[in-house]
């Protein structure tokens, strides 16, 4: 390979990108090393760039998972990510398949039925009126059940399964005298593996970082997602959460606490499932960009 | 000419398709339910509702909602936060990614390429809860590293989140280096589409690299630039709810509120929309509003990318 001459411009692209890089990484980082740090050095002012190692310390996160009750949190939004996220893969698939079908009548109807749906809402407040009607006020059901028909990702596996799935195979299925539940099971399904991982992935993380439904249908506190605890101590500076960590830290460490400390630790507790995966994931996300841009 | 379909008639049809269509059922019934019929709550905005009386036995009062919204400055001033707030974003956080791109295109260094990439979606994949939490220590008064910085060069702190104009920075700010990486995609994707041959022929003749760049990258990603940038004129009502509500505060209320804002306090707090009491209809009122608008926009910015492009968004 040629060597190439490194211009100007490449050094002042490097510069630039990497200053880009850092201005993303060092708030993660700032929490980061918050959460390890002791209360004394906590609550000194400057710069973190460097923690002294031999005063890390895991105190602020067991302050957080005894004190709190992110253990609830990580149910609740553990519970609304995987039955919504399940459900919605059976609903979305169970849908595009006869979509998938040229031939069924009043198809161009039904889909402009579902289509409607995503340029007009009723909006906020009949929302609300219609899911306290139901009863689902409090209900974690309120989090998982508006969400499971999502006509985006019917209308992308429909056109991922006209894509890819040959009409001979399922012609050749019906011939041995399989229903349609059979084919939509045994054949289309696992040919599909790629859009469902896509569509999944998605819906994970966007159950996972969901909050404002919550906020509006969720009043107890064993039901509380993980994002509304987070936002509750970081951005409502709610007392009743911070006092109960203050008591728990001054009874476990016997000394002062820093509620910077406790906050950054929540902050983690939240956001790293999603950073340990979404590198590996990556593929999957940029797909679902990808296969939403062809158009049905 | 009538088809087979046709003359098999609707119940022959029910009958010969039962099974496809009782899988479309659930997803059928769901949006009924989820999406139609608060679309028939609507309706509230024409009336004065009471919670307790119910959409039946509440008062009709006509267009009264939506004219007393317009005399209300509150309301008007958050219509305007609107429209000042998605222009900034169009003005420079439009052209962030397209930049982004362009440089990124021209790394050779593979593994450098991809970590920035990779890094560069991270704010993309948490909350806004999670990023203005981060904004909010960073930018805080007394142990945020910019303001640490700043009186390290003996400059005066400044009150980021609660200055009206250092806020909207900040908010602008915070957008523009959260949705960078990932608005990218797209742009990459177009560059990827392009014929290499044009590169390599244009080397031939001589080009250098910011005139390939020039005359060959950013021709390459113009349909997708055009369908952006008519996709966010489009979606101009959207000022970014996620964002303002998890960052403002009552101090910055007035450069800061956009309708969205508005229509959660409206309903359920009542806090600088009208004296403490929360207003359901008028609520609605403000999302009847919006709705309308924001579709009429998409739609005439559909006209316009059928007519720019050989796309359009659906």
């Amino acid at each position: 390979m040629r060597l190439r001459r490194i211009s100007l411009f490449d050094i002042f692209n490097y510069f630039l990108l990497t200053v880009f890089v850092i201005t993303i990484i060092y708030p993660f980082w700032d929490m980061l090393i918050r959460s390890l740090s002791t209360p004394i050095d906590a609550m000194k002012l400057g710069f973190y760039i460097l923690p002294r190692l031999k005063d890390l310390t895991f105190d602020s996160y067991a302050i957080v998972f005894t004190g709190g009750q992110i253990g609830w949190g990580y149910y609740n939004t553990t519970f609304r990510a995987v039955v919504g996220t399940v459900l919605m893969i059976i609903v979305t698939m169970a849908a595009a398949y006869p979509l998938s079908k040229k031939h069924l009548p009043y198809r161009r109807g039904i889909t402009i039925y579902m289509v409607i749906t995503m340029f007009f809402a009723g909006g906020m407040i009949p929302s609300y009126i219609l899911i306290n009607w139901m009863g689902l006020i409090d209900s974690r059901w309120a989090l998982v059940l508006p969400t499971l028909a999502a006509v985006f990702n019917i209308l992308l596996v429909r056109n991922y399964i006209m894509a890819v799935v040959d009409r001979s195979l399922e012609e050749s299925a019906e011939i041995d005298g399989a229903s349609d539940f059979t084919i939509l099971v045994r054949i289309v399904t696992p040919l599909c593996k790629p859009a469902i991982a896509t569509i999944g992935l998605w819906s994970i993380v966007g159950h996972w970082n969901a909050w404002f439904d919550a906020m509006l249908y969720i009043n107890s506190q064993t039901k509380e997602v993980l994002q509304l605890m987070l936002r509750k101590i970081m951005i409502e500076n709610a007392q009743g959460p911070m006092d109960r960590y203050r008591d728990m830290a001054l009874s476990m460490t016997r000394k002062q606490y820093a509620p910077d400390s406790l906050k950054a630790a929540f902050l983690y507790l939240t956001i790293l499932p999603i950073l340990l995966v979404y590198p590996f994931l990556q593929k999957y996300f940029i797909k679902g960009i990808m296969l939403g841009a062809i158009k049905g | 000419m009538t088809t087979l379909a046709q003359r098999r008639g609707f119940l022959g049809n029910l009958r010969k398709y039962r099974y496809l269509y009782l899988m479309l059922l659930p997803a059928l019934a769901l949006l009924f339910i989820f999406n139609y019929v608060p679309m028939y709550g609507v309706i509230i905005a024409f009336q004065d509702y009471k919670f307790m009386k119910g959409i039946l036995a509440s008062r009709w009062i006509g267009l009264d909602n939506f004219i007393v919204l317009f005399h209300k400055d509150s309301f008007l001033n958050a219509l305007r936060n609107t429209f000042m707030i998605s222009g900034l974003r169009m003005l420079f956080g439009f052209p962030a990614p397209i930049l982004f791109a362009l440089l990124l295109n021209e790394v050779r260094m593979g593994r450098f390429k991809k970590t920035v990439q990779t890094i560069s979606y991270m704010p993309y994949f948490v909350s806004w809860v999670v990023i203005s939490g981060m904004m909010i220590e960073v930018f805080s008064l007394q142990r945020g590293i910019v303001n640490t910085a700043i009186q390290a060069f003996g400059g005066k702190p400044i009150y980021f989140m609660n200055d009206p104009g250092w806020f909207i920075v900040i908010l602008i700010g915070s957008g523009i280096w959260q949705g960078l990486g990932w608005g990218s995609i797209i742009y990459l994707g177009a560059i990827a589409g392009i014929n290499p041959e044009l590169y390599e022929s244009a080397g031939i003749d001589g080009a250098t690299r910011l005139q390939k760049a020039r005359f060959i990258t950013l021709p390459g990603m113009y349909p997708m630039i055009v369908i952006s940038f008519l996709l966010s004129l489009g979606g101009i009502l959207n000022a970014g709810f996620d964002q303002i509500f998890n960052m403002y505060s009552p101090g910055v209320f007035n450069v800061s509120d956009i309708i969205d804002t508005y229509i959660y306090r409206a309903a359920f707090t009542g806090s600088g929309v009208s004296y403490g009491a929360s207003d359901l209809s008028l609520a609605t009122a403000v999302g009847l509003f919006k709705n309308v608008i924001g579709f009429g926009l998409l739609f005439g910015a559909n006209a316009v990318a059928g007519r720019l492009t050989d796309y359009t968004f659906w």
